[in-house]
């Protein structure tokens, strides 16, 4: 790393020739949209076509309507609960990968990364058939049902009715649930991927030590693992959130249009409101909020570098 | 001993290298498609299988233009990819309501009706109405309607209202509505018998409880599967256009389609040349064919909407022409109507009553 910018000093218009397609490329596809949006969310419609930078704040003002603040929290509710899920079931798997040999440990992220490469509309799609009122999830919660009814009936306790005659499917599809798996389910590999890169980089002695002083399995794992891997989960709670609240294809599709989230009202704006100056606000406040969480995390980041220091 | 690994020092380069860079940044670039005007081609924009197997084809064939051919999937993506300026588009296809707002936006450019003979295939129903009076902007491509598409076994008689949708719990849980804001308000305004234009600040409130009281019995705001969902079994009733509901009612004969008593919505889907269109001639040649009476008749046979042409009428045979489904019966057409463009300010309402209906 040092030589590396050694060299940079030593011949900075090679570093530059390097630099500048990307820098190039990140002015031009990403800062300059940014802030085309951002002029468009101060700006008005002017006519149907045309919107005018005027400085407003009207468009941020529309944003204080109760519906939209009811979508906003509805958004961070479903999106908080589907990262909570998919760090509680994603930080096992991280361990389960990282501490495994060195085989296998490519298979099992090949297992964890090959869902991502489809395309999101056919994975949402497929979870459209596996969480219908007759589709595989129910299928499956129906044979479990007719097993343990089976059971009770055998040992008699079928009268005490603990379980239904009949079963009843679940209903997935238009409930929050609903969103919410689909959420968990297209978001764990961007859980997972951060917390395998904590967990890897851990230094396991640690644990050795931890375990050999006689704390407990439960203790190692409350006082040692856990904040060893905090920069782990802190950046996949931020990889997870952040998407998971902008999400409008899965609340669209599994909630049936019953689920709305935020982002379904910035869709409509750009699209048969025809009200882009509104639907750029709202997209920056998503922004905003990203920005301050980012903010936060490199500010905890340099406090903790600098009381390490100290 | 301990191996010393050297660390990749990308910046101590060489030749070689740097070639190896220069050709990958230069193949991920690209020379944009349009950016050499070429004669004999034509850019048509049209919605996504809206057209018949060979049409094209044969139009290549008889006029040797070539035809770029893209597709959308409504017409809220047309309005906002011609928005800040025509990409190059020589011929596309929005909808009534659409022509209308481009229209007003400037951005269709007005069609020499010298160049297309074939105006007069077109049936006197649709030469003149009330969005583009004397057709001087857009030419009639297909029509149809928005009604109700339900399973027979389900119900004991056809549905005749819009009510059994918007207000009645009979078919509780077993409801699809679309979910386009607009179409769904308008026939909510139906159902309570006022206009679907007649968007008023009352009506439009009205139609918002009442979709807000109606909301615990839909199961489902489709967006353009309510007929997948029908067919499927898990509703039996769903506010659908005509030839989505036709396209599942060939697979199962337990389905149908009616127009309510009330009338549906009509649509009109017509051809315009944009503002800025690269290849206007061609674009004339192109609408010229489309309404010729060989090619109506082979597209209205393979997207089974109703064609507004009469000479390609002819052609067809009576599963087309006497199909409900298609060419609803007069009564009931009398009563439907064609959407006007509710204007900006109107449509800025509409958002918000369609925001509280979603979030309530």
């Amino acid at each position: 790393m040092a030589e590396g910018r050694q060299a940079a000093a030593r011949r900075p218009w090679v570093f530059a020739a390097f630099a500048l397609p990307s820098l190039g490329w990140l002015l031009v596809f990403f800062l300059v949209p940014l802030g085309i949006i951002f002029l468009y969310s101060v700006g008005e419609n002017v006519s149907l076509t045309r919107v005018e930078t005027t400085w407003t704040l009207s468009n941020y003002a529309r944003i204080l309507e109760p519906e939209i603040l009811d979508l906003a929290l509805r958004s961070v509710r479903i999106a908080g609960l589907a990262t909570s899920i998919c760090l509680v079931v994603g930080f096992p798997m991280a361990l389960v990968i990282a501490t495994a040999s060195p085989a296998a440990k490519p298979w099992l992220l090949l297992a964890i990364m090959l869902p991502f490469w489809t395309n999101l509309l056919i994975r949402t799609y497929a979870l459209l058939n596996i969480l219908g009122t007759r589709g595989r999830l129910n299928e499956a919660l129906g044979w479990v049902h007719g097993k343990l009814h089976g059971a009770f009936e055998l040992v008699g306790l079928e009268r005490l009715g603990l379980l239904e005659e009949r079963f009843t499917p679940f209903t997935f599809l238009g409930t929050e649930t609903g969103v919410v798996i689909g959420i968990v389910y297209v978001s764990l590999p961007f859980a997972i991927l951060p917390l395998y890169s904590a967990l890897e980089r851990m230094d396991r002695s640690l644990l050795e030590a931890s375990l050999d002083l006689g704390a407990g399995q439960l203790t190692t794992f409350r006082r040692v693992l856990l904040p060893l891997a905090l920069p782990g989960v802190v950046s996949a709670t931020i990889i997870t959130f952040i998407p998971a609240l902008g999400q409008f294809l899965t609340p669209d599709l599994l909630g049936r249009g019953q689920v709305d989230m935020i982002a379904n009202v910035i869709e409509r704006q750009f699209k048969g409101a025809n009200d882009w100056p509104y639907g750029a606000a709202i997209s920056m406040i998503l922004l905003y909020a990203t920005f301050i969480l980012l903010a936060l995390r490199a500010f905890a980041d340099a406090r903790r570098s600098a009381a390490r220091a100290r | 001993m301990q191996r010393i690994r050297r660390p990749l020092n990308l910046l101590r380069t060489d030749r070689r290298r740097f070639v190896q860079a220069g050709l990958a940044v230069g193949f991920s670039l690209k020379i944009p498609a349009g950016a050499f005007a070429q004669d004999g081609k034509v850019n048509f924009y049209n919605w996504d299988t809206y057209i018949g197997e060979d049409t094209l084809e044969n139009f290549t064939g008889e006029t040797g233009i070539q035809v770029q051919y893209d597709l959308f999937a409504d017409n809220n993506e047309l309005f906002a990819k011609l928005r800040n300026g025509n990409p190059g588009y020589d011929v596309i296809v929005p909808s009534n309501d659409y022509v209308e707002r481009m229209i007003l936006a400037e951005m269709l450019m007005e069609i020499d009706h010298d160049k297309i003979p074939n105006i007069a295939n077109i049936d006197p129903m649709f030469t003149d109405p009330a969005f583009d009076p004397g057709r001087r902007y857009s030419l009639p491509y297909m029509w149809g309607t928005i009604g109700i598409g339900y399973r027979k076994s389900a119900v004991d008689a056809p549905p005749t209202s819009w009510s059994d949708l918007f207000v009645s719990d009979k078919y509780a849980g077993r409801i699809a509505l679309l979910s386009e804001p607009t179409n769904v308000l308008q026939l909510a305004m139906k159902a309570a018998g006022h206009s679907l234009n007649d968007w008023t600040d009352e009506n439009l409130a009205a139609a918002e409880a009442m979709l807000l009281a109606q909301k615990k019995n839909i199961t489902a705001f489709a967006p353009d599967n309510g007929q997948d969902l029908l067919l499927a079994g898990e509703v039996d009733l769903a506010m659908e256009w005509n030839g989505d509901i036709l396209q599942v009612m060939e697979e199962d004969d337990d389905i149908g389609y009616v127009l309510p008593e009330e009338g549906g919505l009509l649509w009109e889907d017509c051809l315009s040349i944009p503002v800025g269109a690269p290849n206007v001639d061609n674009a004339h040649a192109l609408i010229d064919y489309l309404l010729g009476a060989r090619a109506g008749a082979d597209i209205a046979d393979f997207i089974y909407y109703a064609t507004p042409n009469a000479a390609a009428l002819e052609l067809m045979d009576e599963t087309y022409t006497d199909n409900p489904a298609i060419f609803p019966p007069p009564a009931a057409l009398e009563k439907s109507e064609l959407a006007i463009f509710p204007g900006q300010e109107m449509l800025r309402k509409i958002d918000e009553a369609w925001t509280r209906v979603k979030a309530g």
